[in-house]
């Protein structure tokens, strides 16, 4: 089970890449723990999930070599 | 308005085109548009809806043009310096095209104000710079039933949607909340005089906005109803997502007018405590205490430095793994507008409590060196 993460933003400097790659991940509530196992920082970070260009509010189960976009909210104009 | 009064000279190589045509030159003229904040995303598109010939612009920004604007805010001059932004937008507009009505607001948008400047308009662009103006702007555009125009910018990528407008298929529209139903708190975001901001990348920004905005008005093409598109300028990456409507955002929303003057979005907009603050002299005073850190939390190569006192640097994004290492009594951290200093006095806050005084420059170095 592979799961392919594009990161937008500044979440972009907690993994020092725009995309990261996780193996054995089942669903989207699993992902964001294991983020925050792998890279502390995302416990401090605001951002909304993307499963397969679509964004989602609950937990959401993963498919193999599916892609998710983690988004942070910008504020500048 | 009569046909006969379109500059047909003005508009012809748009009205040619089959999607646009005469009609859709009429609608723009007819159409009525607020811009709120007249920055980097609102002089793009300021200049190419006027340009377009959107019959009534209305300009809302309570600023004055400064140095730092000119990178990126490209309807002023270095001559405008110290001039509101609303009033200059409009002298400069006026000059593109006499032929429409340009409404300068020179006044922020506050919750007693807004449903007021907002209600005579068709579609609203949000070119605002910070989380309590946003969220202000989306409640009061979902308040009064007005499509909004998003868009935001960071470092070399940015967001554009198009919010609170119905689309074909009938879908429920989506609004800010949907995307993200709470602000965010100080510290989880940085704003752009803190992480910086790329002067092409709001002009791209903010001229998709004038696209979407003119499509919305002609009913021509795909807009960006119910979904984000995000660009990168740095590797030209697009990329696009949809949006759902949530069941809980209305909860969030303030229902009536009286609710919505009853908002306070700079409190939502902000956790941290502003009691760390120190001004100017209370910051001279501190400087001669003995058993005192003074720590700037900007990162390495942030200039002017200071001189006339001594100093360590802690970068804010080190501040959390280093914090330990601050030993004295007394803590006084600076940076450079006084925003990361404030998170960074936070900090030192949660981890030490009140077995140490935590003081926050206010208004950052770059203030305090004009004082002296």
């Amino acid at each position: 089970m592979k799961v392919n993460i594009i990161l937008f933003g500044q979440l972009t400097d907690i993994t020092g890449a725009d995309t990261v790659t996780l193996e054995n991940i089942l669903d989207t509530d699993n992902l964001v723990s294991t983020l925050h196992k792998s890279y502390p920082a995302f416990i401090h970070s605001k951002y909304v999930i993307a499963v397969d260009k679509k964004v989602i509010s609950e937990n959401t189960p993963l498919l193999n070599n599916c892609t998710v976009a983690l988004l942070p909210p910008f504020s500048g104009g | 308005m009569k046909t006969d009064h379109i500059s047909y000279e003005r508009y012809q190589r748009q009205i040619i085109l089959k999607e646009f045509g005469e009609a859709g030159q009429l609608k723009l003229l007819q159409s009525k548009v607020l811009v709120v904040g007249a920055g980097g995303l609102g002089c793009p598109a300021l200049q190419y809806l006027a340009a377009a010939g959107v019959g009534n612009i209305g300009i809302a920004d309570d600023d004055v043009i400064s140095l730092s604007n000119l990178h990126r805010q490209v309807l002023y001059s270095t001559f405008d310096i110290g001039f509101s932004k609303a009033e200059k937008a409009k002298q400069s507009l006026t000059r593109l095209n006499p032929g429409i009505h340009i409404t300068a607001y020179n006044e922020r948008l506050t919750t007693q104000n807004a449903l007021a400047i907002i209600a005579p308009y068709d579609i609203v662009i949000d070119g605002t710079d910070n989380f309590a103006s946003r969220y202000l702007v989306n409640d009061a555009c979902v308040l009064l039933n007005k499509p909004l125009v998003y868009g935001a910018v960071s470092q070399f990528e940015g967001q554009v949607a198009v919010f609170n407008c119905k689309n074909k298929k009938g879908d429920i529209p989506v609004n800010y909340r949907d995307l993200f139903p709470q602000p965010p708190k100080d510290g989880e975001v940085l704003n752009c005089a803190e992480s910086g901001v790329l002067g092409v990348l709001p002009g791209i920004i903010g001229t998709m906005q004038a696209n979407e905005t003119i499509k919305l008005i002609i009913g021509m093409g795909k807009a960006l109803i119910n979904s984000l598109l995000t660009y990168n300028a740095f590797n030209n990456r697009v990329y696009e997502v949809l949006l759902t409507a949530l069941k809980e955002t209305s909860l969030l929303i303030p229902a009536t007018k009286a609710a919505f003057e009853q908002m306070d979005y700079d409190w939502l907009c902000s956790s941290t405590n502003r009691r760390f603050e120190i001004d100017g002299a209370g910051f001279d005073d501190l400087l001669n205490l003995t058993d005192v850190d003074i720590i700037d939390v900007r990162e390495p190569g942030e200039l002017p430095l200071p001189t006339g006192f001594n100093y360590t640097q802690i970068p804010l994004s080190q501040f959390k793994e280093k914090i330990t290492t601050i030993k004295s009594d007394t803590v006084i951290v600076f940076c450079q507008s006084g925003k990361r200093s404030l998170q960074a006095a936070q900090w030192l806050f949660d981890t030490f409590g009140e077995s140490k005084k935590i003081f926050s420059l206010q208004g950052g170095i770059p203030a305090w060196l004009k004082q002296v």
